[in-house]
């Protein structure tokens, strides 16, 4: 591809040129004070090189909410753009490249990362693990992910964004209407970011089917750590098909084939089945640890044990079967016969029972019970009738005859946005508050939070609610402006002072976790809420020893730590220590997945040496790791006894 | 892998340790993946198969005799696989290495007549471009040759390994994963050559 320089490096926005300038400071900023306070080998040796299932998960949470920051920004813009009728914010190419990264890194590199990041601290405690399956795989899942990540969002200062919208539908992103490096970066991007999310989901499978401590049958484990066993098994599933999809879209735009063209008779509706065989069972994969974590929640400040639990791992089981039937009704209006219509308006209605078991799980293990009204469980109630509103518009939107109706409007746009952001958005935000203290050792302060909280969820439902009768007034999504004579303006403007309020909301979280670290006092034992009901409260300090835990506990019933509680046990206290055993760092995942985004980089430019030289770079880091012999290490009885002293104090 | 203490002797050398039994199970669920990476694959190509646009079709080029060789090269090479695995639990190390370098050079055969097929269509004008049925037919079967490559690099270094290390438990964990991959590959080969070739020359 002949680039001039000034369309590899893209010029002429003051928005762009004004995101350019920042990243440059920041990144001299962040280089120059690791630099000036010798921090480079602790960055690498405590964090990057990592295995330590715990870290990992800090690390996904922080690039989580960089990126919720990052989308969020576009989501703004969005809204901006969309206040009055007639706005010149954004030329309409900008636009269509705002709303595709926009959704592309609010699902992938957001609620992703985010859910991962939880799973990744809390599951491994709460089975009574030290660590996962395979911890060396964990972080090379990390990096992968962080590199796929960072290709995606350098697309928009160096060569351009894609602007297909996030689902990326053909012909339109296809060489002929959508030339140039944008819809590049998508492609190979996601891909090494996806191969990332199926390591993890293969790693977490085996982790919770074979290293549960002892006495955990299945039937004993949390709620969390099911819907993430069932999430990680759609993954498995699901994320193959992204892979192949990816892949042929892919080689249609580098390597000439003529799958999805218009050319050589190919069809272009394949990608579209493609892209939601994968993408219907994701938004289940974002949405059943959602699940998992309200569950927790509201057991822990409800102070009961979850209702009916065998009714609530039958439901998750449904959905993820339910998951992969369901397809289709995101293309009701592509052409269909009226059978295979009707088929997956029914599958998709039928999701709404087990989804519904769930809510009266909850709704009932409230019930009577003493409740704490914490931020967590503030989120996790408001999660409750927002979820609702949003399933309720989307069995709506299941009937296939209506969603002639309702296809591609903004009613659609609300109906997801309800059920992702008051689902997996919330679920983020209240895990992250309910586990902050494990994470942390202090919990972040409840009267901010609180603030944070009513200020989102106002601004949540002043943006999305008025969206339902502008979709029903015929507002069309991924319009870039429209006329006073269409009649949306009002109910646009007040959407657009919503979308600014969860803005506002997000940035007081942020100052709520810099106000925490200085002030918040320190927690003393492992239960910082003092409710806590699953192994993960049960570790000796607040924090938990790297190897999480000294002695593996040991399991009766559900809710273990509740009842070892009960029962006055410290099964952690006055026991015999033995050697532990633990893996050593990896240098070789953080190499590997960073040649890997080179020649990917190589790749969008069509500059193929890259990619050869990339590819025989990463095969090289393979051998390396085949013939790597390193065992890990022991950590010794002396050791294990100085750390368990400093926390029993 | 804070669990290489619990260690079974009674089961088979690639069971032994608590490692070797995660990274069997582990590599099974990747099976899982692949069998759902090769679903799709094969479901594009059948939603493809009847558009062959201005280029020929399947039966006007396929030649039965080419395949047949390939098919007979790659199943013996499961077989010497097996083969390979019955010396490893006999403890025989010469022998694991005897009989996959049997199967490593039969899979190279294997190889070499698919390229030998692929550079014959180009030759005769049937590319990547050529139609939407081409592009898919390239892609599947150059997923799987890929894969058969892949496995053929990955063996030889475990060879290496094994003959400077010999039969512990780790060499043999990896080696006995090797021989599932080359096992699955086999299976996704069957339908192939049932799905594609056969199914492609009645047409």
């Amino acid at each position: 591809m002949d680039l001039k320089w000034n369309e590899f490096i893209i010029t002429g926005d003051p928005l762009i040129l004004g995101a350019q300038i920042s990243i440059l400071l920041g990144s001299i900023a962040v280089v120059a004070a690791l630099t000036y306070f010798k921090k480079w080998t602790w960055l690498w040796k405590e964090w990057l090189t990592s295995v330590d299932h715990k870290k990992l998960g800090i690390m996904y949470i922080l690039s989580a909410l960089l990126m919720l920051f990052r989308g969020g920004i576009d989501g703004l813009m969005i809204r901006t753009q969309l206040a009055k009728p007639g706005m010149e914010f954004l030329d309409p190419q900008h636009y269509n490249e705002v709303f595709s990264t926009h959704g592309v890194i609010m699902i992938l590199f957001m609620a992703m990362p985010f859910l991962i990041g939880l799973i990744n601290y809390v599951v491994p405690l709460q089975i009574g693990a030290r660590d996962v399956a395979f911890p060396y795989l964990n972080n090379l899942s990390f990096w992968t992910f962080f590199v796929g990540m960072a290709l995606f969002n350098i697309s928009f200062i160096i060569g351009g964004s894609p602007d297909a919208g996030w689902t990326a539908y053909t012909p339109l992103a296809t060489n002929e209407f959508s030339p140039g490096p944008g819809q590049n970066y998508y492609l190979l991007a996601i891909q090494i970011a996806g191969i990332g999310t199926l390591m993890t989901g293969i790693n977490f499978f085996v982790t919770i089917l074979k290293m549960r401590t002892k006495g955990m049958t299945l039937m004993k484990m949390s709620m969390f750590t099911w819907t993430t066993l069932i999430t990680m098994l759609i993954i498995i599933f699901a994320f193959p098909v992204l892979t192949v999809a990816l892949a042929l879209q892919t080689f249609d735009r580098l390597f000439g084939s003529v799958i999805f063209t218009l050319q050589g008779d190919g069809n272009p509706m394949l990608w579209v089945n493609l892209f939601w065989v994968w993408g219907h069972p994701e938004v289940y994969i974002v949405i059943l640890p959602a699940f998992g974590i309200f569950s927790e929640i509201i057991s822990t400040f409800a102070r009961k044990q979850l209702f009916a639990y065998k009714a609530m791992v039958v439901s998750i089981v449904t959905i993820s079967v339910l998951s992969f039937l369901v397809w289709v009704h995101h293309f009701f209006t592509m052409g269909n016969s009226a059978e295979a219509n009707s088929f997956f308006s029914i599958t998709t209605m039928a999701i709404s029972i087990p989804t519904g078991v769930k809510i009266f799980n909850w709704l009932f293990t409230m019930y009577r019970g003493r409740i704490t009204f914490t931020t967590p469980m503030l989120w996790a109630l408001a999660f409750i009738p927002n979820f609702v509103i949003g399933g309720v518009t989307g069995v709506m939107l299941a009937m296939a005859a209506a969603d002639y109706q309702y296809h591609n409007t903004y009613f659609l746009v609300s109906h997801f946005h309800y059920v992702l952001i008051s689902g997996t958005v919330f679920a983020c935000f209240a895990g992250l508050i309910y586990w902050y203290p494990k994470m942390f050792g202090h919990k972040l302060n409840e009267k901010i939070g609180k603030w944070a909280f009513w200020i989102f969820i106002i601004g949540f439902n002043v943006c999305f609610f008025p969206q339902y009768f502008l979709g029903l007034d015929g507002m069309p999504r991924r319009i870039s402006t429209y006329t006073e004579a269409d009649g949306w303006t009002g109910l646009n403007f007040i959407s657009t002072i919503g979308a600014f309020m969860m803005g506002l909301a997000f940035l007081i979280f942020v100052v709520n976790i810099v106000y925490s670290w200085r002030f918040s006092p320190r927690e003393k034992t492992g239960d910082a809420w003092g409710l806590g009901r699953n192994l993960e409260w049960a570790t000796s300090s607040s924090i938990p020893p790297h190897y999480n835990f000294a002695v593996l506990p040991e399991v009766t019933g559900l809710d273990p730590y509740w009842d070892m509680k009960e029962k006055g046990l410290d099964q952690q206290k006055n026991v015999d220590y033995k050697p532990i055993h633990m893996p050593n760092n990896a240098a070789t995942p953080i190499i590997m997945s960073v040649i890997m985004g080179a020649a990917a980089f190589g790749l969008v430019f069509h500059w193929y040496w890259i990619g050869i030289i990339g590819g025989i770079g990463i095969f090289i880091t393979m051998i390396a790791r085949s013939f790597d012999y390193n065992d890990g290490y022991y950590v010794s009885v002396e050791e294990i006894k100085e750390t368990e002293a400093k926390a029993n104090k | 892998m804070a669990h290489d203490h619990n260690v079974n002797p009674n089961a088979p050398l690639e069971y032994q340790s608590e490692t070797g039994r995660l990274n069997i199970t582990g590599f099974w669920t990747f099976l899982g993946a692949e069998i759902a990476l090769f679903s799709t694959l094969f479901a594009s190509y059948f939603a493809l198969q009847a558009r062959v646009g201005d280029g020929p079709t399947s039966n006007e080029m396929f030649e039965a005799g080419l395949v047949m060789i390939m098919t007979m090269l790659l199943l013996t090479s499961s077989f010497t696989c097996g083969i390979a695995i019955h010396e490893m639990r006999a403890n025989n190390k010469t022998g694991v290495i005897i009989w996959m370098i049997i199967t490593l050079i039969l899979g190279a055969g294997f190889i070499g007549y698919e390229l030998y097929e692929f550079v014959h269509y180009v030759h005769e004008g049937v590319t990547l471009s050529t139609s939407a049925h081409w592009s898919m037919f390239f892609i599947l079967l150059g997923t799987h040759g890929l894969h058969v490559s892949i496995g053929i690099g990955w063996i030889i270094l475990l060879l290496i390994q094994l003959a400077r290390r010999g039969l512990t438990p780790k060499t043999a964990s990896k080696v006995f994963i090797s021989s599932l991959y080359w096992h699955f590959l086999d299976v996704v080969w069957i339908f192939i050559f049932t799905c594609v070739y056969l199914m492609g020359m009645v047409n």
